[in-house]
């Protein structure tokens, strides 16, 4: 098949998807209105999550209260992939570990101008409280264990890039990072089974639920919240130490 | 639709747009990890804060931070190899 002929087909076929797609968004609902009355699953979520279940952000009711399942299922999503990461990445056996430095021959690896260490480390600080803010305050507004597990996990990234790779495996050695990870993927079973066991159904709401709009609301809702965020952080950081292992100790044999 | 919106629509295109052009992987990278923020902020104007809090997590740093893995890997593979050209 010549150029030609293709860029033809692809011109018609081109336009006719054009067409059906342009007719099928003309007939969409204008933004933020549903279709008619509101849905019959969105009345139901909403009349129940402050009332009941004491949590003002309908999106984390859902993700870890009516839908709790389905956020354990995504949690071990994370927790496989960096598995398989770590499984690609190991040490292969006609590679051996390094001094961490630069690839580029006859370079050492630049230290930080004073600008970034003294941008990066007055970060660090704010960055841990606020991912822990996040994560604590999942069931109060945006956010929840996910989200303020990723801003977690920025700040050993800071870290390194306010000094060595030495200083980051002092801070955030392998082990510690694992553990905290496999806690945190731990968590959210054991919890889930403790309602299990305690009452009718996994991840029944055990604790007592509080004020709307309180810290300590949603029961077992934000004990979620920190163990899905140390599973994202714990697994981020692991991927960030494959990183920079791969890039700047691992060595070929020569 | 507001001005933000359709701003912020044109800009998602024009983005998506210049991943797909951006042929070099390890800019490939960065630009999609651009195009990551200009999603969140996508998800942010039409209110939706919960899923651009994690767009930002994932688009602007899970998923550039992947590509460079693999890149790294690839390449450290390569460098033992003659020098190939590009086809």
């Amino acid at each position: 098949m010549n150029p030609k002929v293709r860029m033809a087909i692809f011109v018609v076929c081109g336009c006719a998807l054009f067409a059906i797609f342009a007719a099928g968004l003309s007939r969409l609902h204008p933004v933020g209105f549903a279709a008619g009355p509101a849905t019959t699953y969105s009345e139901f979520v909403n009349s129940i999550t402050v009332p009941e279940r004491r949590i003002t952000d309908a999106v984390t009711a859902v993700n870890f209260d009516i839908r709790g399942f389905d956020t354990l299922g995504e949690e071990y999503i994370m927790f496989a992939s960096v598995l398989g990461v770590m499984l690609l990445l190991r040490r292969q056996p006609d590679e051996r570990d390094g001094a961490p430095i630069d690839k580029q021959k006859g370079r050492r690896i630049p230290s930080p101008s004073d600008a970034v260490r003294i941008l990066t480390i007055s970060l660090t600080g704010p960055l841990v409280v606020f991912g822990v803010y996040i994560v604590v305050h999942g069931q109060i507004s945006p956010g929840g264990g996910f989200q303020g597990g990723m801003i977690l996990a920025t700040a050993p990234l800071m870290i390194y890039l306010s000094g060595e790779f030495e200083s980051l495996r002092k801070l955030a050695p392998r082990w510690l990072v694992e553990v905290a990870e496999a806690i945190g993927a731990g968590g959210y079973v054991v919890i889930g089974a403790a309602g299990l066991f305690a009452s009718t159904a996994f991840l029944h709401n055990l604790l007592p639920p509080g004020q709307p709009g309180d810290v300590f609301s949603g029961g077992t809702v934000a004990l979620l919240n920190v163990t899905v965020g140390l599973e994202v952080a714990g697994g981020f950081i692991v991927l960030l130490l494959a990183f920079l292992e791969e890039t700047l100790v691992r060595r070929d044999p020569s | 639709m507001n001005i933000l919106q359709a701003l912020i629509l044109a800009l998602v295109a024009i983005g998506g747009l210049a991943v797909v052009l951006t042929r070099d992987p390890l800019h490939q990278a960065m630009v999609a990890s651009f195009y990551g923020i200009l999603l969140a902020l996508l998800f942010f104007v039409f209110q939706a804060p919960d899923v651009a809090l994690s767009q930002i997590a994932i688009g602007a740093l899970a998923l550039p931070l992947m590509i460079l893995l693999a890149l790294a890997k690839i390449r450290r593979k390569d460098a033992n190899e003659e020098p190939r050209t590009r086809p």
